[in-house]
């Protein structure tokens, strides 16, 4: 396949380097191959002592598997940081806001602004959390926004993933490693610093604390345990944020109120960031067969004796289809015009927006309304014609449950490969945090690479890898 | 702390003892079967290796010979082998991932080190099922190392809490068993009508023990002199200053336990049983010890020890 013709965000279209990439394209140009080659052998062997693995579902052998890294930093400017932010921050505020009013009053589908059927067929809008105030209003306290750029000052929304957002350790961890396998380009850029998102994490964890909890507030990170593929992240976010990881069978409800089961007795619990899907959270109230949930957790939260983070009910605000109602609902909460664009979506709910699709099913990515990791969606331009068919097929069966968008020409960086360095298609997910004390972002992200040649998908589950990224000052003049 | 990272600590360090306690026995078994005068029945040899590391009943149940190359491959590879050095440290690697974050970075780097080399040796000719004594010496090698370098990170870098006091205490639980097991495994020789019987064979079989649980060196700076049955008894049952005796081991088993339970009100069953076995080991003396027998007072050690391990689970670890 013929590489999309792109924005590379190190290289100008004539062969030189962009001002921004002055002194890494210097560094790539002088450094010997074999030099790059063995700090990329030396940054794997450092993730695999530390144990950053990553599991990935079904595949048996690979039960830990490293994520590919790439040493060359990927590079934003802080005007171009800046700006995203206040995007990233209006966003989120918005969709806590939405989130509040569609369990609540639901005034934006009163309005007219979004169709009524959309919230309540929608399988991630939870019953049980309808007219439920959660602690501080806030329902999304950590946010993964994955975006995407296509030109100098062209950056999209791609996801909001306000669920469980995962990869904010490799975002850590891949800066701790470049700091000390490159320690001399690091030291002449002004790179931000990413390294005190535990600190604000925990903070905005504390400030949501339910009314009732104890002085300081015991928080608790609930994992799947260590089989799940982000155990790794789990482990290291609650080692930084000094908080106990708990699996489900260390807590327990009594008169709805959380403990978790210690030496010294039962121990209470006032803010649990989980990383388990709602389904999985408490088999009393959702999936019964839940061995990884806790009983009661949900009657505890009810009754407003313990905060989580995210709230239970998130998923309908991150749900493909409500994606494509994002402008008017920045519009309709904060009566302001949204910063950061959405990328051009079609609702294949909408007949003539299938239509559109099917006709042009060969130069649109098409997914899933409900799928994330990257499985259940078609590139048209990479897919053969039998698994388009398959998937025009699909379409006319279940129209709602698919959005379109145009292939997009994703930006590239350099990445290095035994053959030599050469460009990658990248997106960003910045992480946003929501606390009663307002919206935290720290300047960078995770930088995700699609390492395949000509390849626009970036998911570590399907062989994707990740880069350090650098929001740096603009080189002078 | 949690109860599930108590006990996922207290596994780990004794599944980490365990992998160098087994070492050590096919490391002392080895020389031992090589000798000379026992060519002709070398069998009893890996026999009493297996009783000493607990694997008897398991083996027996392979329905293999007892040689030198299946009972090696049992203690070393072998995965329906529960104790087997490789299971040790699988099992010992995955107690520390449940709780890596009770752990200090060297800590749990000292294991994942020790579990991504295993899983070289895994694909080579032992990990394989083909004996080989040069891989089996670096493989030995290895074993103790890793111990070494967990024991160090853990005395070095762990804050001194509760996560420190469950580590040590199930080292120094699979301490004590290990050292009564080898003792009861070879009473018979340590026997002091034995010594009538001398011969350069029983003195192998003494240095042999001390090997087990690396005391020869010890054995010599404190007694300066020959090898003597009862010495090697007193040494590694009643001597304070050696590390891996079970006076040592409850020294630290009690120590442990009281600051574990140091704000309970009163001390809890755990304590006050450690406390009980610790004074009959302080009362104890050698002459006591063969007067009774020395097979009959390993044997009701190694069931109290057993208990305390349980009481220790019930009142912290499994609540």
């Amino acid at each position: 396949m013929k590489p999309v013709d792109c924005f590379d965000e190190m290289t100008l279209p004539d062969g030189a380097s962009r001002e921004l990439y002055r002194k890494i394209a210097q560094w790539l140009e002088t450094a010997p191959p074999d030099l790059l080659l063995s700090r990329q052998s030396h940054a794997e062997l450092m993730f695999r002592r530390i144990g950053i693995t990553f599991a990935v579902y079904g595949d048996k052998d690979a039960t830990e598997r490293l994520i590919p890294f790439d040493i060359i930093p990927r590079l934003i400017s802080r005007r171009k940081w800046t700006h995203l932010e206040t995007g990233l921050i209006q966003r989120v505020k918005a969709i806590n806001l939405f989130l509040a009013d569609i369990y609540g009053p639901q005034e934006i589908v009163k309005s007219g602004k979004i169709p009524a059927e959309m919230i309540e067929t929608n399988p991630f809008f939870l019953k049980a959390m309808i007219g439920v105030s959660v602690p501080h209003g806030i329902f999304v306290h950590i946010a993964g926004i994955d975006l995407v750029r296509t030109g100098e000052d062209a950056f999209y929304v791609l996801e909001d993933n306000v669920r469980t957002p995962s990869g904010v350790s490799y975002m850590l961890e891949n800066r701790e490693v470049m700091m000390r396998l490159i320690p001399d380009l690091f030291a002449e850029h002004r790179v931000a610093p990413v390294e005190n998102y535990p600190d604000a994490l925990l903070a905005s964890l504390r400030s949501v604390a339910p009314p009732g909890a104890s002085g300081v507030p015991v928080i608790a990170l609930l994992t799947p345990g260590q089989y799940n593929s982000a155990y790794y992240e789990h482990s290291f976010l609650a080692d930084k944020l000094g908080i106990e990881l708990v699996e489900g069978r260390d807590l327990l409800v009594q008169d709805d109120i959380v403990y978790m089961r210690t030496t010294k007795g039962p121990r209470r619990v006032d803010v649990i960031y989980r990383r388990i899907d709602d389904d999985f959270l408490d088999p009393q109230a959702f999936l019964p067969e839940s061995a990884i949930g806790v009983k009661g957790l949900m009657r505890a939260y009810l009754a407003g004796n313990v905060t989580l983070a995210n709230a239970v009910g998130t998923g309908i605000a991150d749900d493909k289809a409500i994606y494509t109602f994002m402008p008017d609902i920045i519009h309709f909460y904060l009566g302001e015009k949204p910063i950061l664009d959405n990328v051009p979506t079609w609702r294949c709910r909408e007949p003539d927006a299938l239509q559109y699709v099917l006709e042009h099913l060969p130069e649109l990515v098409v997914k899933e309304v409900n799928g994330s990791g990257g499985y259940g969606m078609l590139v048209g331009p990479h897919a053969a014609k039998a698994q388009i068919g398959e998937f025009a097929a699909k379409l006319r069966e279940h129209p709602d449950r698919f959005i379109a968008q145009p292939t997009l020409a994703l930006s590239t960086c350099p990445a290095v490969f035994a053959s030599g360095v050469a460009p990658r298609h990248v997106d960003l997910r910045p992480f946003v945090l929501a606390g009663s004390d307002g919206i935290r972002v720290v300047p960078g992200g995770l930088t995700r690479v699609a390492m395949e040649h000509g390849s626009l998908v970036v998911n570590s589950s399907q062989g994707g890898g990740t880069k350090d990224t650098w929001i740096v000052e603009e080189p002078a003049g | 702390m949690l109860s599930r990272t108590a006990d996922n600590l207290f596994w780990l360090a004794r599944y980490m003892e365990r992998a160098d306690f087994v070492a050590r026995i096919v490391e002392a078994t080895q020389r031992l079967a090589a000798l000379p005068q026992l060519t002709s029945d070398t069998g009893t040899e890996w026999e009493s290796a297996l009783e000493a590391s607990g694997a008897a009943e398991g083996f027996h149940e392979t329905k293999a010979k007892i040689e030198e190359a299946t009972v090696v491959e049992y203690l070393t590879f072998a995965a329906d082998n529960p104790s087997s050095i490789r299971n040790c440290i699988e099992w010992a690697r995955a107690n520390a991932r449940a709780v890596r974050t009770a752990l200090t970075v060297e800590v749990w780097e000292s294991i994942n080190v020790a579990w991504i080399e295993l899983k070289r040796f895994e694909k080579g000719n032992l990990g394989s099922g083909r004996y080989d004594r040069e891989d089996l010496t670096r493989f030995l090698e290895f074993v103790k190392r890793i111990s070494l370098d967990y024991d160090g990170a853990t005395h070095r870098t762990m804050l001194r809490n509760e996560a420190y006091w469950f580590s040590r205490l199930g080292l120094y639980i699979e301490r004590a068993d290990n050292t009564a097991r080898i003792l009861d495994v070879k009473y018979h020789v340590l026997l002091p009508q034995t010594e009538m019987i001398g011969g350069s064979l029983d003195y192998f079989q003494w240095t042999a023990i001390l090997r087990a649980v690396s005391a020869l060196t010890a054995y010599h700076w404190i007694y300066r002199e020959s090898i003597k049955p009862w010495l090697i008894a007193d040494l590694l049952v009643l001597r304070l200053e050696m590390p891996r005796s079970l006076i040592a081991c409850y020294d630290n088993i009690a120590r442990f336990l009281d600051s574990i339970g140091k704000d309970e009100a009163e001390p809890g069953k755990a304590q006050a049983l450690a406390h009980q076995i610790m004074a009959r080991l302080e009362q104890a003396t050698t002459k006591d010890i063969f007067k009774i027998g020395l097979h009959e007072f390993i044997t009701a050690f190694v069931e109290d020890n057993s208990l305390l391990g349980q009481t220790i689970s019930e009142q912290y670890l499994l609540v």
